[in-house]
């Protein structure tokens, strides 16, 4: 009786693996969303245990502290002022340029700032979920970086929450440029699972002159992330296929090991 | 069946999956996130019925794949079949020694990953593998090796402080009483 009420559960177990298996993935990817909204409670109950302590910190920081930080960011707002008013003319000079050229004008970045809530997993993926979802406008394929470079790309969208394929995952490939005087370009691939620093710059051309410390920003090419986000800095180069082709080691600008906070953008 | 058991075990697959998504601390160190679920599955196909084994396989691969970039449901059967194996064999195992269950929590934390891995590829999907795999998985399973003995303590536990006890029968019996005259 025992073995026979094992091997129903053998059965049915199978049978709804392989159900949910073979469900289409727009009912895969809702039901991804419901059950992992599940943990919802849980989120908000880490969260606030997080804030906790810094919530007491602040209650316990001296006044003088206080206003030698308020005089601190006053100086730094001001001196981001002046860089903005001086940001803002180079734009004007750049749009009045394009027109005299006939090139198409270029929108300015908007950028929503996310909380990154919890991390993959599993140890074959590098995805992270933020706290932005459908009702903040996010759809897929939005890029996602920090102040120091790219992090990724928006893979799937809930109603609160998002998930951000990042650089270097099998799954997010970017088209990207080399600033040297060639602009050698190629695709930022995985490289390996342990170091999530260092991603590979593949397919650059046989004859690239490549080297180290050399900046790596996007290309524009593919439509997923406009020109010019930094992604990092060539660590070293070797040729690949015989010479056919150049690979480079690519140290990300953006620390993905620690992201806390990154920025959406709506190109 | 004890509902109290199974319903313990699955709050603490809910919690491990929760613990696993939110605390990097391991991966930071470790470069690789130690799974829990082989070594509850394990607790669960030792101690519990073929229900709950079932329940954890369904609900822990669902929450594990919800949170993660897998494919839904792709985490079911590696669990399930550790699960089956080892509460096939259940009656042959010296489950209260630390020993047995720190080696089946070995077998079960080095199984269920390489069954998942095997399982994505064969549905065509590209996880990130590399020579760095190899160390992951040996975290993993070291982690899930030692995660298992400390388990069996917890759970052990909290059975006996939460869980129903069985009543202990005394000794006496009033039907079995002599009644002695005044002599």
């Amino acid at each position: 009786m025992f073995r026979k009420k094992n091997y129903l559960a053998l059965g049915a177990v199978t049978l709804l693996a392989l159900l949910i298996l073979s469900l289409p993935p727009r009912v895969t990817a809702h039901l991804k969303l419901t059950i992992g909204s599940l943990f919802l409670p849980l989120f908000g109950l880490a969260n606030t245990t997080q804030q906790l302590p810094a919530d007491l910190a602040d209650s316990v920081l001296p006044r003088r502290e206080l206003l030698q930080q308020i005089d601190r960011l006053r100086r730094e707002n001001d001196q981001y002022k002046a860089l903005a008013v001086q940001t803002a003319a180079i734009a004007r000079e750049n749009d009045q340029l394009r027109s005299l050229f006939g090139w198409q004008q270029q929108a300015p970045w908007k950028l929503k700032l996310a909380n990154v809530v919890m991390r993959d997993p599993a140890n074959w993926w590098r995805t992270v979920q933020i706290d932005l979802g459908s009702r903040d406008g996010l759809r897929e394929n939005l890029p996602v970086l920090t102040a120091e470079g790219l992090v990724g790309r928006v893979s799937s969208v809930g109603l609160t929450r998002s998930q951000v394929v990042l650089i270097g995952d099998p799954n997010c490939h970017v088209s990207a440029l080399v600033e040297n005087p060639a602009h050698d370009t190629g695709i930022v691939n995985a490289s390996g699972p342990l170091d999530t620093s260092l991603v590979d710059l593949t397919y650059l051309s046989g004859s690239a002159s490549l080297k180290p410390g050399q900046n790596v920003f996007t290309s524009g090419l593919g439509g997923v992330f406009p020109k010019g986000i930094p992604v990092g800095q060539v660590v070293d180069s070797r040729p690949v296929e015989f010479g056919l082709y150049t690979e480079a080691r690519v140290k990300l600008s953006a620390n993905l090991g620690a992201l806390e906070q990154v920025w959406v953008l709506f190109p | 069946m004890n509902p109290f058991r199974t319903i313990l075990i699955l709050v603490a697959a809910f919690l491990a999956v929760f613990g696993e998504a939110t605390l990097p601390v391991l991966h930071h160190w470790l470069g690789a996130q130690v799974d829990l679920l082989p070594v509850l599955m394990v607790y669960a196909a030792l101690t519990a019925d073929i229900a709950t084994v079932s329940l954890l396989a369904v609900l822990g691969g669902l929450w594990f794949d919800a949170l993660s970039a897998n494919p839904l449901g792709i985490s079911i059967l590696p669990l399930f079949a550790v699960g089956f194996l080892i509460s096939f064999r259940r009656d042959l195992i010296l489950r209260e020694l630390a020993f047995a269950q720190f080696v089946l929590g070995t077998t079960a934390s080095a199984i269920v990953p390489v069954l998942s891995i095997l399982l994505l590829l064969t549905a065509g999907k590209q996880p990130l593998l590399g020579w760095g795999s190899i160390w992951q998985w040996l975290v993993m399973t070291a982690g899930g090796a030692a995660a298992t003995p400390f388990v069996f303590a917890l759970f052990n536990w909290c059975d006996r402080s939460l869980g129903y006890q069985p009543r202990i029968e005394p000794g006496f019996r009033p039907d079995r009483e002599i009644r002695r005259g005044r002599i």
